[in-house]
């Protein structure tokens, strides 16, 4: 297979309107006559339904949750970026172009980030047009914030609920084109098999979570906006339903997956504290705004914060990089709270935490002002730990918190399957090797928004679509495949739990394939995961019967696909013999302990192509070229 | 952390096959508890145990467990989400409990919310109610930059406190009248509260209400119950502008 990006040609601020110029157009007359199924209702999915509705496409949606408000996207706290310049601070399109590029260490596609970049601003006006209430300052115009290590201030916010906020317009937009009868939705459904005729995607089997049933939909194309596989690590801020099964089965109907060994490990999270922990909770890294980040300088120290006088705080970021400090990215920030506990400096009952404080920010703008810019922030961080961190110093530690790696995309954002589209987390192309903080609510919305409404019409109008019904041979396939894993599930009838599979799978992962990799211990994992994997399929115990409501059954279909992925995964941090972003292997590091790339020869994305369970996948490069951001090492001092 | 010592704890919870079919409560025992647990991992020991003990386990939604998306929920000990204040079932946590302690969990019981299985309802009621008005009608492109609509601050916080609501039902399961009048109202309030709302507030006011009367949710008599148990603590000052708003359009106003 060859991968063709699809990058039109011209210089990069004009290849977007170059491109939307020579798509072709599908008549509004005819649009009606065209069907989009669109899985997934977070940003990027109920965003894009909403919009092809009011275009005229006939719409199907599907969410695993009971309703489409509840998607993932929710969850996001600290902001969306946007190129608005509003605060006269430098800001402009080719700079958040640059820092994207730069902050995703050079592992992502130009020309996407660009487009990105340009669209960022429309998002933030059609946000706005739709109720969203964004902060604002006193004299009733937007207020922005400095965000993840950006140096001008373009992040929009709605106190620490963005996320919320914007999916709640994208939902408000849905629910119009639902009640307009252009959309029909399908909630508590989960798309277990792709279904793909005459080589384009033409259709899903799902099942119906509340009856058990095997259900078939067909359409013209399929949009996949099912969110990443943070959950491959079991302990994630992910959410509990959040699933790689959609883009998992995708790859085995024939899509390549992309750099699935990018994985973004958050620096600001509660730390764990038992092991019947279910999920880790994010706390917002625009805490690291106020918030400064220390250890005691001596390993061991087990005094109470209050009782470490300054002299003996080690402020690790401060000190190491002085011109960002504690907004160094994401990357950059987790490694070095990992490398402070491993030295034996990490606090709490575990050790395994480090101090973000607020004393100085308090003392500076008093607590009214901290308490409006963080206060729910602060309020959750409390109910979860019962310590105030108005008082005291909030401890966090980095957790899996966003997957880079995703379904390849052109640009297009079409995958190597005709007809399959892919949008937000689940796609690969914007962020490289690493996000920058209120980058994916900005890619979720531009994919859905701005981008896919354009881009498919150029497909759906230059594609012969025969009429396809439920009853062709490749749904009939595709509905025996799901009903067989389903049998096979039920069948195995053993004595571990599905969370226990879940759970070892997510100890393997995060040890060997965490915040820091090397060839030795990703060697072990995969044979490791290939023993979990039969392991599971001789004695996992999933109770009561295929039909009806089953939430065991879901999370075993679920763990299943995880157990194959996991290796994929694997395989991926195995090839890339560098460090770059989130994936870090020890052996390729700068004296001072950065990620060291290796741009002879990885300057890459590598996309896998399924050859069969137990077989090794089959690498595909595509070659990524900086014409306009210069190859450098990425440095925060 | 605190390291208080495990709780063991009774439960007595809801258990129903499906919509149609009776429920009943059920008594578990919960051991070995930690305080440092979510209600919810709480429930995942218990049913990891009846699993393994060939039972089926208690089904009960869930998603975030950060306390956002309104997935979960269920009445404990009376309250939905629990006894705790602003605060949802996932964030509930075990320190709240003695050991010994009878804990009782029942779904969120409405004539318009069915039971799907256990302490899973069907909510669906509730997206009707948005569908029938809950937004501005703003096609995508071409709306105007964000900045030329000024919202004063106030009002702009003022939305966003109503707009926090996450949907999560509590309000109709505390209302003696199983109304939704809380949840309407935050959408109707936050859409209201801003310029961009305002052309279709009169209209979007009719429809959402009437559509709430269709659903089966009942009408509000001043309890406050909702404002109590609210996850969000929402106000209901918010039904109160809603009624305003409500009166506005009935009478004929332009908006």
């Amino acid at each position: 297979m060859v991968l063709d990006a699809k990058i039109p040609g011209g210089p990069i601020s004009e290849k977007w309107d170059r491109h939307r110029f020579e798509l072709k157009l599908v008549n509004p007359a005819n649009k009606r006559k065209f069907t989009v199924l669109v899985v997934g209702t977070g940003l990027a999915g109920g965003s894009a339904a909403a919009s092809l509705a009011e275009l005229g496409y006939n719409v199907k949606s599907f969410c695993i949750q009971d309703s489409p408000r509840r998607a993932h996207s929710i969850a996001a706290q600290g902001g969306i970026n946007a190129a608005k310049n509003y605060q006269n601070d430098g800001d402009s399109i080719w700079r958040l172009f640059y820092d994207t590029v730069k902050g995703g260490d050079f592992r992502a596609r130009e020309a996407n980030v660009y487009r990105l970049a340009q669209v960022s601003t429309e998002i933030i006006d059609q946000c706005v047009a739709q109720g969203v209430p964004f902060a604002r300052e006193y004299g009733g115009l937007l207020a922005n914030r400095s965000f993840g290590g950006a140096q001008v201030s373009r992040t929009f916010y709605a106190r620490g609920q963005t996320g919320q906020q914007l999916l709640l317009g994208a939902y408000s937009a849905l629910s119009r084109q639902i009640k307009a009868g252009k959309v029909e939705m399908f909630p508590r459904r989960e798309m277990l098999e792709l279904v793909v005729a005459d080589g384009k995607a033409r259709g899903i089997v799902t099942r119906n979570l509340i009856t058990g049933e095997t259900e078939t939909h067909a359409g013209d194309a399929v949009v996949l906006c099912t969110g990443g596989y943070g959950n491959v690590f079991f302990l994630s801020t992910n959410a509990m339903a959040c699933n790689v099964t959609a883009s998992y089965r995708a790859y085995r109907k024939g899509a390549c997956f992309a750099n699935p060994c990018y994985t973004q490990i958050h620096p600001t999270c509660i730390p764990v504290h038992g092991d019947y922990q279910s999920k880790l909770t994010l706390m917002s890294e625009s805490l690291r705004n106020d918030g400064r980040v220390w250890v005691p300088k001596t390993p061991g120290d087990k005094r109470a914060p209050k009782d470490i006088p300054e002299s003996e705080r080690d402020y690790y970021l401060e000190i190491k990089y002085p011109s960002f400090g504690n907004l160094v990215p994401r990357d950059v920030a987790s490694r070095n709270a990992k490398a402070q506990c491993d030295s034996g400096k990490g606090v709490g009952d575990t050790g395994f935490a480090v101090y973000l404080d607020f004393a100085d920010a308090i003392k500076r703008d008093g607590k009214a002002v901290i308490e409006k810019k963080y206060g729910n922030l602060f309020q959750m961080y409390e109910k979860i730990t019962a310590e105030n961190p108005y008082e005291t110093p909030m401890m966090i530690y980095p957790a899996v918190h966003y997957t880079m790696g995703g379904l390849w995309v052109d640009y297009n954002l079409m995958s190597t399957i005709d007809g399959l589209f892919v949008l937000g987390e689940a796609n690969f192309s914007d962020h490289g090797a690493n996000r920058l903080g209120a980058s994916a609510l900005m890619q979720g919305l531009a994919d859905g928004y701005f981008v896919l409404p354009y881009t498919i019409g150029g497909y759906l109008a230059g594609t012969q679509l025969p009429a396809i019904g439920t009853d062709h041979t490749a749904f009939k396939e595709a509905v025996a495949e799901t009903d067989e894993r389903v049998s096979r599930l039920l069948a195995v009838k053993g004595k571990r739990t599905v969370d226990d599979f879940h759970k070892a799978l997510g100890h393997i992962m995060w040890e060997y394939c965490g915040m820091s990799r090397n060839n030795e211990g990703l060697e072990k994992a995969r044979e490791m995961v290939k023993s979990l994997r039969a392991e599971f399929w001789e004695d996992v115990k999933v109770p009561a019967g295929g039909k009806g409501f089953n939430q065991s059954l879901e999370r075993a279909g679920r763990v299943a696909d995880f157990l194959e992925f996991a290796e994929l995964l694997l395989i991926d941090a195995r090839e890339r013999q560098e460090s770059c972003g989130g994936h870090f292997n020890e052996a390729f590091q700068t004296e001072e302990n950065e990620a060291l790339r290796d741009d002879e020869n990885f300057c890459h994305v590598a996309a896998w192509e399924f050859t069969g369970v137990d077989k090794d996948p089959v690498l595909v490069k595509e070659p990524l070229t900086f014409e306009h951001v210069k190859l450098t090492q990425r440095s925060y001092k | 952390m605190s390291s208080k010592k495990p709780l063991n704890l009774t439960l007595k919870v809801w258990r129903q096959e499906g919509p149609k079919q009776r429920g009943k409560l059920v008594t578990y025992q919960a051991d070995n508890i930690s305080p440092e647990m979510s209600f919810l991992e709480m429930i995942d020991v218990v049913n990891e145990k009846l699993t393994l003990e060939g039972q089926e386990p208690i089904a009960f939604d869930h998603d975030c467990r950060e306390g956002i998306c309104g997935m979960c929920g269920a009445v404990v000990n009376g309250h939905p989400h629990g006894p705790e204040k602003g605060t949802t079932l996932c964030q509930l946590h075990m320190r709240h409990f003695e050991d010994g302690d009878t804990i009782f969990i029942e779904p969120f019981r409405a004539r318009a919310f069915k039971v799907i299985k256990d302490l899973v309802v069907d909510r669906s009621p509730l997206d009707k109610i948005i569908q029938a008005g809950g937004y501005i009608s703003a096609n995508t492109g071409g709306t105007p930059d964000a900045n030329s609509i000024p919202v004063p601050q106030r009002n702009a916080d003022k939305a966003m406190d109503a707009a926090q609501c996450i949907g999560c039902g509590a309000c109709v399961a505390a209302c003696p009248n199983a109304s939704a009048m809380l949840f309407t109202s935050a959408k109707i309030s936050h859409l209201a509260l801003l310029p961009q709302g305002r052309p279709e507030a009169a209209r979007r006011a009719i429809q959402m209400l009437e559509c709430m009367d269709e659903m089966g949710f009942g009408n509000c008599g001043n309890e406050r119950e909702c404002e109590a148990e609210c996850p969000k603590e929402i106000s209901i000052t918010n039904i109160a502008r809603m009624n305003r708003e409500f009166i506005k359009a009935a009478l004929g106003s332009e908006e």
